[in-house]
């Protein structure tokens, strides 16, 4: 064989397109070819370069939401109970949950319950619409002592920012959004190719404790911190998102109101 | 992308669809991405080639419904690139006047010490269409060059030589951006 003809051939034998009698003469020239030799090892380089997870674009949340169908039974059901919640409907609600609180903690447990499974809905549709193209944020920063500010004069708090790119969650920016009936402000992290969406306001419960739902594809996280309703939600593996929210909360622990 | 965009009713068929294409978004994704270079457009690409997908789908039968998919994917950027006329639009590519390879190999550009990820997402992009969509389709997607064929309807010799001069130009121009790059450091 040739060079003129390895050249080409090169290809097809990395390709593993070859035939076999054309692989054998291959292999030949390549052991007594030094140039062709130094070619086929960058090109295996290059190959190996192409194995790079970020060169390989994933389809985004939303648009394999728009086209993963729901079963059949549970889109008959959600379908009403999506025209039934309205956000006036949805505030008033949550006025009179706080008002049974006082008096029915029963009524208020299983209450909380069907609210916490709304919060759920909601944090997803929130989060997909946040991933449509310019829809993710109001501000780009992966610095704290921007993102937090930006939030001054457009909330009635101050929402808890704390950037974790030293653990692999790096903070990219935040919006506002509405939730549950609230304005809340909306940090944006991102998980190697994921994005995680933690939603944050005000409440008047000092603390509750952590609870993890899976819906869809997505985990959602939902924790009380001294009076800040927390809702973590992405599409990471649960394990990842609940480590994010670890590394969250070990921190508001530590000297927090920054 | 259409915002009033409405997945098709439930049906058996839609059911079928679901198995047979869903699974291949991701492939269908990251070839639009890679010939757009655009979030945005590739999402409008994707939505309009799925429609077309859901529209043709009684016609497919049976096969490799990701090579279907991919082949709808092409046709769908072509397509709408057509339309929009951009100035980039009549790009010409000719498999011959190119010669089989590159000839353009300096002795410096030989060894590939290192391939640095952002210039190679970078050499990728400034790759004509019908080399980056080749290189994508095998590199990326794995394709074989039958199923590279069948997608971009062009013969096997043609999408070997394709690879080959797809290579070597990612291959220069990483070698020549690494050298930039030793510079630099001097
Ligand atoms: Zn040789």
């Amino acid at each position: 064989m040739m060079c003129d003809d390895a050249r080409l051939l090169l290809h097809a034998y990395l390709d593993n397109e070859l035939d076999a009698s054309q692989s054998v003469a291959m292999e030949h020239h390549l052991r007594h070819c030094s140039a062709c030799a130094a070619q086929h090892a960058d090109f295996l380089q290059l190959r190996a370069a192409f194995t790079q997870a970020s060169l390989y674009r994933r389809a985004p949340d939303a648009l394999r939401v728009q086209w993963s169908f729901p079963e059949p039974t549970s889109a008959a059901n959600a379908a009403p109970a999506r025209t039934r919640r309205a956000p006036i409907a949805l505030s008033m609600a949550a006025g009179f949950a706080a008002a049974l609180l006082i008096t029915l903690p029963a009524f208020y447990a299983l209450h909380r319950h069907d609210n916490a499974n709304l919060t759920v809905e909601e944090a997803i549709s929130g989060h997909i619409r946040s991933m449509q193209p310019q829809h993710l944020m109001d501000v780009i920063s992966t610095d704290q002592h921007t993102v937090k500010p930006w939030f001054a004069g457009k909330l009635d708090f101050s929402p808890r920012v704390k950037d974790l790119a030293n653990a692999g969650f790096p903070l990219v920016g935040g919006r506002l959004d509405a939730l549950d009936g609230h304005d809340v402000a909306a940090l944006i992290y991102r998980r190697r190719l994921h994005v995680i969406n933690l939603y944050q306001w005000p409440v008047s419960s000092e603390t509750a404790a952590v609870s993890v739902s899976q819906q869809r594809g997505y985990t959602v996280i939902q924790w009380t911190d001294e009076h800040m309703r927390f809702v973590a939600i992405s599409d990471v593996e649960e394990s990842q998102l609940q480590q994010f929210v670890q590394l969250f909360r070990n921190d508001a622990v530590s000297p927090l109101m920054r | 992308m259409p915002s009033d965009f409405r997945p098709p009713a439930s049906t058996p068929r839609r059911t079928h669809f679901e198995v047979c294409v869903l699974p291949y978004l991701d492939a269908a994704y990251n070839l639009a991405r890679w010939l757009t270079r655009d979030d945005a457009d590739a999402q409008d690409v994707v939505q309009e080639a799925m429609l077309r997908a859901f529209r043709y789908f009684d016609s497919f039968r049976g096969g490799d419904a990701r090579v279907w998919l991919l082949a709808i994917v092409r046709n769908t950027f072509y397509s709408l690139r057509a339309k929009g006329a951009s100035d980039d639009a009549h790009e010409s590519f000719d498999d011959d006047t190119h010669g089989l390879i590159d000839e353009q190999l300096s002795p410096e550009a030989r060894v590939l010490l290192a391939v640095d990820v952002r210039a190679l997402h970078a050499a990728l992009g400034q790759l004509p269409h019908p080399l980056r969509e080749a290189i994508v389709l095998r590199e990326l997607e794995e394709c074989s060059y039958k199923e590279i064929a069948s997608i971009t309807g062009q013969k096997i010799g043609t999408v070997m030589s394709r690879l080959a001069r797809a290579r070597e130009r990612l291959k220069t121009e990483l070698s020549r951006s690494s050298t930039e790059a030793c510079r630099h450091d001097v």
